[in-house]
């Protein structure tokens, strides 16, 4: 859930002399959630370690250890909602030694709630790194109003909003409809009828929409330009903005923001569990946290997050978040088995669907 | 003795010249294709549990909306080739036959210069010119063409465009070669017995250059129909490609199984229609490419 539009593979070149004998710790993990500058400093703390970091997303993480049966990686950083089921699918990860990992100031509430969406057989499979929200933006001096997903929709705005059409966008409406879909993930009928309903209501909202984006570049060119005005979107990506443009917000939507957690998590095969926990206790560090979520723009999962934030982007949180809007917010509940199925259909007949 | 030493010596030259693209083949296209066809006869019933079957290939008929994209895609693909020989077929003739030989070298080098830029970069570079914002609609109105900006991106049109850029070198580089072995008296003496410039078009060019036009179509609408990045980028709301839904399912659904029925939809679909079309303008491949 960060911007990356392809797969960058940077290996990233040594200084260290004698890496014949150094072990190589295989980071998969998202774009710049391994900044060079601590990837320098690790590697000067532990010269016997090498980094090699495959930057991708999501979904690619889950289909390259997939491919591998959760070899060529020895760390994996994808989201809280993707690790039960497709461990439970494709077995591709393998248990964390809770004990090796310096959970002492970690969020509570984010560690617990990553560890009960990620243990299997009383077995843990992940702990909190980055966390962040999805959700609207809006240049205020020309959408001030903008406040729910549904807006989007709104006649006002025709043809100057955009929305990615992946799962968010189906989630966040079904929100907006006053339903909820993370509940309904229990009974699957319920839940087609719910995708059934938000399909109709994102068809007749094509009309209103200039164009889908991609990738957070094509979002950020047409946020900019000025050639949209609202538009579903990360939080990260509406900070960025709002460095540039004191105008575009981060807008919590009304029904609340879809918080998800990105994690560290161990690929089945890896072959260098040491030194991944010591990558993994090192960027926790409160000076490290700071410059990792200079580089990301997201929250870490660290108590006082927030003052740890570099301050532009502490304003861009201010500007966007209320103390409520933190309350309200609501978290990426694990997906079932078959739930990406019936998404994925849904998000096809919206996108073949020619009306609006 | 020596004959048969010479003998010896021509097997191991063909054996040694064949094993490259023997291995090419093997490993590379077949045994993939192999894994893929498995792959795509397995079924899910359950997590890690997988059965054998057509589950794959009878949802694909089922869905109105996935061989409606592939449809789609095989006539704007096809759309693409045609507009890509009108366009290419001019060029080429002008660079092989007009063109003198300093000038020769220096057009051709044109041509492949768009290719030295990746996919990506090119249609990046479309999106430049042609957003709302863009540089044509900027120029329009700062000429006072036009009042509003015009949004000319995200809709068909510009994705055949695109494509229609991103292929019509394969078309050109394929015309260029038949057409260069062709005997400038051939065209000499279609005049000279009375034709006019159509007939000796009609009669005498495209009857010679026939070898290069079907090669070139072919490698022009397999490109189109298997590429990805140009109407990603370039497309609009409702504009879906094949392509996109293989990765979907590839990717997002991780439903490896019915990705790969899809691709050998795909495939399949594409060896049809250049089948039909071999059929239709009474051609084989035997008196065209093979011989080219």
């Amino acid at each position: 859930m960060k911007p990356i539009y392809s797969t960058v593979i940077a290996c990233l070149a040594l200084g260290a002399v004698g890496t014949a004998s150094a072990e190589t710790l295989r980071l998969l993990t998202w774009g710049s959630y391994a900044p060079d500058n601590l990837v320098k400093m690790f590697e000067e703390k532990y010269p016997d370690i090498d980094v090699e970091v495959t930057f991708s997303n999501n979904e690619e993480m889950i289909a390259k250890l997939r491919a591998t049966g959760g070899a060529g990686f020895d760390l994996a950083q994808p989201s809280h909602d993707r690790i039960y089921a497709a461990q439970l699918e494709y077995d591709i990860y393998k248990p964390l030694d809770l004990s090796k990992i310096d959970t002492s100031n970690m969020e509570a509430k984010l560690l617990d709630g990553v560890k009960e969406n990620t243990t299997i057989d009383g077995e843990v499979y992940a702990v909190p790194h980055q966390w962040g929200t999805s959700g609207l933006m809006a240049d205020k001096s020309k959408a001030p109003e903008l406040a729910g997903w549904g807006d989007l929709c709104d006649a006002k705005y025709k043809g100057k909003t955009s929305m990615r059409l992946k799962r968010t966008i189906l989630l966040g409406t079904a929100f907006a409809m006053g339903e909820d879909p993370f509940a309904a993930y229990s009974d699957l009928d319920k839940y087609q009828g719910i995708l059934d309903k938000v399909a109709d209501k994102l068809i007749a909202c094509k009309d209103n929409i200039k164009a889908y984006w991609k990738g957070g570049d094509d979002l950020s060119a047409m946020m900019l330009s000025g050639e949209i005005v609202a538009s579903e979107t990360w939080d990260s990506t509406a900070y960025k903005l709002f460095a540039e443009n004191e105008n575009i917000v981060f807008v919590p939507p009304s029904t609340g923001a879809l918080a998800w957690i990105d994690t560290f998590a161990f690929p089945r095969k890896g072959k260098a569990d040491d030194a991944a926990y010591k990558w993994i206790n090192f960027v926790l560090q409160p000076e490290n946290v700071k410059l990792m979520s200079a580089s990301t723009g997201a929250m870490a999962a660290v108590k006082g997050a927030k003052d740890l934030l570099p301050d532009d982007k502490k304003a861009a949180v201010n500007a966007a978040f209320s103390d409520e809007d933190v309350q309200n917010l609501k978290f990426f509940a694990n997906i079932p088995p078959g739930v990406e199925d019936m998404e994925g259909k849904t998000l096809e007949k919206i996108k073949a669907a020619t009306g609006g | 003795m020596a004959g048969s030493r010479a003998k010896d010596a021509k097997k191991l030259a063909l054996i040694l010249l064949f094993t490259p693209f023997a291995l090419w083949i093997t490993l590379l296209i077949l045994l993939p294709h192999v894994g893929m066809m498995v792959l795509s006869l397995k079924e899910k019933v359950a997590p890690r549990v997988y059965e054998y079957g057509f589950d794959n290939y009878i949802n694909f008929a089922q869905e109105p909306i996935y061989w409606n994209t592939l449809l789609r895609t095989g006539s704007v693909s096809l759309l693409v080739t045609l507009l890509a020989l009108l366009i290419g077929f001019p060029v080429a003739y002008y660079i092989a036959k007009i063109a003198g030989n300093r000038t020769k070298g220096a057009l051709f080098l044109l041509c492949l210069i768009p290719l030295w830029v990746s996919d990506l970069i090119r249609a990046f570079g479309w999106i430049l010119l042609l957003r709302e914002t863009g540089v044509i609609s900027s120029a329009l109105q700062a000429s006072g063409l036009i009042d509003t900006p015009i949004e000319f991106l995200y809709n068909d049109a510009t994705v055949i465009m695109g494509l229609v850029y991103t292929v019509v070198l394969f078309m050109i580089v394929p015309l260029v070669s038949t057409l260069d072995g062709m005997d400038n008296e051939m065209i000499e003496a279609g005049y000279n017995l009375g034709g006019n410039g159509f007939t000796v078009l009609r009669r005498i060019i495209i009857p010679y250059a026939m070898p290069g036009i079907v090669a070139g179509c072919i490698v022009v609408f397999m490109l189109s129909a298997g590429s990805y990045l140009t109407p990603i980028l370039l497309g609009g709301k409702n504009s879906s490609w094949f392509t996109e839904q293989i990765y979907d399912q590839f990717i997002s659904r991780y439903n490896w199984e019915s990705g790969a029925a899809f691709g050998f939809v795909l495939l399949v679909f594409t060896s049809l229609v250049v089948w039909l079309g071999l059929k239709l303008s009474g051609q084989t491949l035997s008196s065209t490419v093979a011989k080219s």
